[in-house]
């Protein structure tokens, strides 16, 4: 019994891992540039894809496919920020949500026109074995571990990235104050591209991951990640980093645990329904922050 | 005279069809403090946000060092020696004291940053004190010294302020016109936008009176604080 909690617990936070990358991507890109990047999940998928074909069909290893795959979908992400998001930054935000829901469309049928709808089985990329533990009652697999120490390394690299870094503090000012920031000389476009950039990557290694553990790969195997996703963002506070982090991995522990000890069918139904009760508490999320203005 | 750092000739701004600055003309001397007067909604700010870039004039020319600027985006008019220290001083609030200063000095190496945080902290020694803190949890006035030092950090030969004493004690007020004299003798001209005619004119050494976008009364300060109509109209007597 308590291994089996403990089991379900681990499972949760590795799932929850990857919902904190894919939610960091969400949080970042809506810190930035105010708008709700709905194409996001569907960049996981294409970067599940890149990986797939790079170890199925080249054969190469698959450090190099998530590499390939990390590539791919920063271009991606730059490209439909400078072609889609980028000529409509003044208009009104319901435009740009349309955009984006249209963009998320236009992947998923892009990767159904080059890899077709039947589900691909992705291979793991992480095979040295699970974890067997109290004599081999309970098993921690390979990919959980993997996926939770990448998604602790990302938190730091991040936290470092936005605290110490030039560009990274220019993030953080441009997402206070545009105007403000392009008056100390940052030049916003070019920051807005990047947090595409890194967002996108993170969202290769989140689709890696993801498919490494539920290995069904199809063009649709991104939209409901992308939108749990996003509801772990705004359940830690929308465009707040830790707040994605632990959003992320709590949404990942209460979908597992409702799986696992309530119902299996209503495990998204308990997970919406904990975000609604929590919303009504605390509307800016758990670490959102409602910044009061001096005067 | 002395050289002319900043001219602007024949400018014209719209906000959509509203008309806001109708064909002003002024120049700022190197070494000078000059100051922009004027009632709310006389186009104060928007002429220093047009120049400083943010906004797009219709027509008109901005020379800064003979250079026309217009058309040149704000994040490239700072490293040209220009910086403005906007209205409602626009900190950045979840940012450290220090980070705030560093982002003042975004354009410059970080070689030369440490001498000018210095710099800022010989100016403003509260600052110092509390590097560490949240910008958003300083006071008003310390909000002020914070926008004032953290445009000093991009070096500007040109120095834009608006309304710096907004919504500040009358001794804060004192403090922070006493930097500004300061900031003179330092070698920085200073372009000033105020309600409070009184104060920028006793520290400036020329003034333009701006009416409903228009230019109305131009002279040396002194002139200005003892012109009749000026008087009736901005200083209350």
């Amino acid at each position: 019994m308590h291994l089996s909690f403990l089991s379900n617990l681990i499972n949760g936070i590795s799932l929850g891992s990857v919902y904190a990358i894919i939610a960091l991507g969400y949080t970042m890109v809506y810190g930035i540039a105010k708008m709700l990047n709905f194409a996001h999940g569907d960049v996981i998928m294409i970067g599940a894809y890149i990986s797939f074909c790079v170890t199925q069909y080249l054969n190469l290893p698959a450090w190099l496919s998530v590499l390939a795959a990390m590539f791919v979908c920063t271009l991606l992400g730059m490209t439909i920020e400078r072609l889609a998001y980028k000529p409509l930054r003044s208009a009104p935000s319901l435009a740009v949500l349309i955009t984006a829901i249209g963009m998320s469309y236009f992947l998923q049928n892009l990767a159904l026109l080059i890899w077709g709808s039947n589900p691909k089985s992705f291979t793991s990329i992480i095979s040295f074995g699970p974890l067997r533990l109290f004599d081999g009652q309970l098993i921690i697999s390979d990919v959980a571990i993997v996926t939770v120490l990448a998604c602790i390394l990302i938190m730091i690299g991040l936290t470092w990235f936005t605290g110490k870094t030039r560009m990274g503090k220019a993030m953080r000012a441009v997402s206070e104050d545009k105007g403000a920031a392009q008056l100390m000389g940052v030049n916003v476009n070019r920051t807005i591209s990047v947090t595409f950039a890194i967002g996108s990557a993170l969202a290769a290694i989140a689709g890696v991951l993801l498919c490494s553990a539920y290995p069904t790969l199809m063009p649709t195997t991104g939209s409901m990640p992308g939108i749990k996703a996003f509801t772990a963002a705004v359940f830690g506070g929308i465009g707040s980093i830790p707040g994605a982090m632990l959003g992320g991995i709590l949404l990942g522990i209460i979908e597992i645990f409702g799986k696992s000890y309530i119902s299996t069918e209503l495990g998204d139904a308990i997970v919406f329904a904990i975000l609604i009760v929590i919303l009504l508490v605390k509307p800016a999320g758990l670490l959102g922050k409602k910044i009061r203005e001096k005067v | 005279m002395s050289n002319t750092l900043l001219k602007v000739d024949n400018l014209h701004v719209y906000y959509g069809s509203i008309h806001a600055i109708k064909g002003i003309s002024f120049e700022v001397n190197e070494g000078e403090i000059v100051t922009l007067i004027g009632a709310n909604g006389a186009g104060k700010s928007t002429t220093l946000n047009t120049v400083a870039g943010l906004l797009k004039p219709r027509s008109g020319s901005i020379l800064l060092h003979d250079q026309n600027i217009v058309g040149v985006p704000a994040d490239k008019i700072v490293s040209k020696g220009m910086a403005l220290c906007p209205e409602g001083r626009r900190i950045f609030l979840q940012m450290t004291v220090l980070e705030n200063l560093e982002m003042g000095g975004y354009t410059r190496p970080n070689s030369e940053l440490e001498e000018s945080i210095e710099n800022v902290y010989d100016h403003f020694p509260r600052l110092k004190e509390r590097y560490k803190q949240v910008a958003g949890t300083l006071s008003g006035g310390e909000q002020q010294m914070l926008a004032m030092g953290r445009a000093l950090m991009s070096k500007p030969k040109l120095m834009m302020m608006d309304e710096p004493s907004m919504g500040l004690a009358p001794i804060l007020v004192e403090q922070i016109f006493d930097i500004i004299r300061e900031l003179k003798h330092a070698g920085t001209t200073i372009l000033l936008v105020e309600q409070n005619a009184q104060m920028a004119l006793s520290i400036a050494d020329r003034a333009y009176v701006l009416e409903t976008g228009k230019i109305v009364n131009e002279g040396s300060a002194s002139d200005l604080l003892h012109d009749d109509s000026v008087r009736r109209a901005y200083l209350g007597n």
